[in-house]
């Protein structure tokens, strides 16, 4: 069931464990190529037999300093390249960058455009988590079914980001003070659709999971991380919830326009794999409450202020005053923030970006620790990351 | 959560000879007061700003900055931002690690980045790009290689 691809094998001067039999550590490299590490990510794993005794992620192999090319690039120029960061999530990326910005330049954003902000971000959210539990089935060695019936939905929600924006997955929808276009006239239709079957496809999956024998064997008491050790970490996002930590920047923050939507934050008791799945779920099911409200409230009027029309229209003269500002918002792995300093030109003399999937790798290996190989697959899965982020 | 003044008058009376300076609404830190102003910050039962957010460093070419944003998790308020300097020959800075977990890789990332160096880190390597590359690539002073030339 589980192959581990590339093998590198080498004696370790490690204490060797008391036995009578002459045994030895073996180290081994999980990746960088391998299908269960998401990307081209390498976890360098010493095993006793099958136990993990220390596990160390080894990363940048993506690495294009996304932060260094800002620098050089307009505002504006940087919200296409905000899309590649966490492909999954293109949506989120860009709200998180649009909300610094204008948290740095002080642009206001019309009633409209928030809930145009609000809906793309909400449904973002929903193809995330149902990528994720497809993919974290893969790794449980459910090769590819649950992650079909992922595909099938995922892909409506991008047929609606196509329509809306003109690409699927590289949106670059948001702009400063507002969103790109207006939503077409078939919109709301398309959008009433989803979210009425949703709740049925969400019913079908769980019935074939949550109750699942195998699953739940494999997941329950799996990589359990306790809550002070998450907050002290800096987890966020579903993989510190699961640990019961009642932390939604949605919430907390209120950034946009969440606090006039009514949903709850869904939290796990125990901290493990099952739980991240399972907040997970709830967590679509609050997203789609989210979605059927901003449909119902969504008003007429400006898809874009006219300030940030004009900045759209020529970045070079969009010069935000001198200072700093740090922006961040609840995407769906976690907390996304971004750090902009101006110095009053039309580049950022500073952008830096903190990554979710980057920072809640930190505590990887206390997951991991006196786990079997098979479950450290898992419990990196259920971290959920990105390689195009984790290595920017 | 207070004003930022409120918040500086609290701390320098509470800590003993920590001086702030206030720049907008970050607290310019002494790097030798760094870490005692983070445990004051995490511990103390009004503040308990128990999560690191975002440690990054800027090049301001006369000097480096390392910036910290602290919020908390239990109280739900913040952030409260910490800046520290230190020159670029002498580019040295107590790691908040041992007291945040969560810096941990975000100061490996500075370092890997500007080149700050964290006193005190448990495992300070480079973290994105490979051992052995010899310079800071987000210091404003680097030149990247020249694209046309095939070295090796």
């Amino acid at each position: 069931m589980f192959v581990i691809w590339l093998l590198v094998i080498s004696r370790t001067e490690m204490d060797k464990p008391e036995t009578t039999l002459d045994t030895q550590m073996l180290e081994v490299n999980i990746g960088p190529q391998h299908p269960s590490t998401h990307g081209v990510f390498r976890m360098n794993v010493t095993l006793d037999g099958e136990t993990v005794v220390r596990l160390k992620p080894a990363m940048g192999y993506l690495h294009r300093n996304h932060e260094k090319i800002a620098e050089g690039a307009s505002y504006l120029a940087s919200m296409p390249f905000t899309d590649r960061l966490d492909y999954i999530c293109s949506m989120t990326n860009n709200l998180a960058y649009a909300i610094a910005v204008e948290k740095l330049a002080g642009i206001e954003v019309p009633e409209r455009a928030q809930y145009i902000r609000v809906i793309m971000a909400e449904l973002t959210r929903l193809v995330n988590h149902t990528l994720l539990v497809g993919f974290l089935l893969n790794d449980l060695g459910a090769f590819f079914t649950p992650t079909l019936y992922a595909f099938r939905e995922r892909e409506k929600i991008l047929d609606l980001f196509e329509a809306t924006s003109g690409a699927r997955m590289m949106c670059n929808y948001m702009r400063f003070g507002g969103v790109k276009a207006d939503l077409h006239p078939g919109f709301m239709e398309k959008l009433k659709e989803i979210v009425e079957n949703y709740p049925r496809f969400l019913d079908e999956f769980e019935k074939l999971l949550t109750e699942n024998e195998i699953l739940m064997s494999r997941c329950q008491h799996v990589g359990i991380l306790p809550k002070h050790l998450a907050v002290d970490a800096s987890a966020t996002g579903p993989l510190l919830r699961a640990s019961g930590v009642d932390y939604d920047i949605r919430k907390v923050d209120g950034y946009s326009i969440y606090p006039r939507f009514k949903f709850r934050v869904p939290l796990g008791s125990v901290g493990d794999v099952y739980d991240r799945y399972y907040v997970r779920i709830l967590e679509m099911r609050e997203s789609i409450k989210i979605l059927e409200q901003a449909m119902k409230e969504i008003p007429p009027g400006e898809f874009i202020s006219k300030q940030g029309a004009t900045g759209a229209k020529s970045p070079r003269t969009f010069r935000p005053p001198k200072g700093d500002a740090y922006g961040r918002i609840e995407s769906p792995k976690g907390e996304l923030g971004f750090y902009l300093v101006s110095d009053g030109t039309p580049n950022p003399y500073r952008y830096h970006v903190r990554p979710p999937s980057f920072i809640n790798l930190t505590i990887l290996e206390d997951m991991c620790l006196g786990c079997k190989v098979a479950d450290a697959i898992i419990i990196l899965g259920s971290v959920d990351i990105v390689l195009g982020e984790v290595d920017r | 959560m207070e004003s930022t003044e409120q918040i500086q008058k609290d701390l320098e009376q509470k800590i003993p000879a920590v001086k702030l300076q206030l720049e907008r609404d970050a607290f310019l830190v002494d790097r030798k007061d760094l870490i005692a102003v983070a445990r004051f910050l995490k511990e103390n039962e009004s503040y308990k700003m128990d999560y690191v957010s975002c440690v990054t460093g800027v090049d301001y070419k006369e000097y480096l900055e390392c910036v910290y944003h602290l919020y908390s998790m239990e109280k739900k308020h913040g952030p409260i931002v910490l800046k520290v300097r230190a020159t670029k020959e002498d580019a040295k800075i107590p790691s908040l690690t041992p007291t945040y977990r969560g810096a941990e890789y975000q100061e490996r990332e500075a370092y890997d980045m500007i080149g700050i160096i964290f006193e005190g880190h448990p495992d300070l390597r480079r973290i994105l790009m490979w051992d052995g590359f010899a310079h800071y690539p987000l210091r404003k002073d680097y030149v990247p290689e020249d694209q046309d030339i095939l070295d090796k």
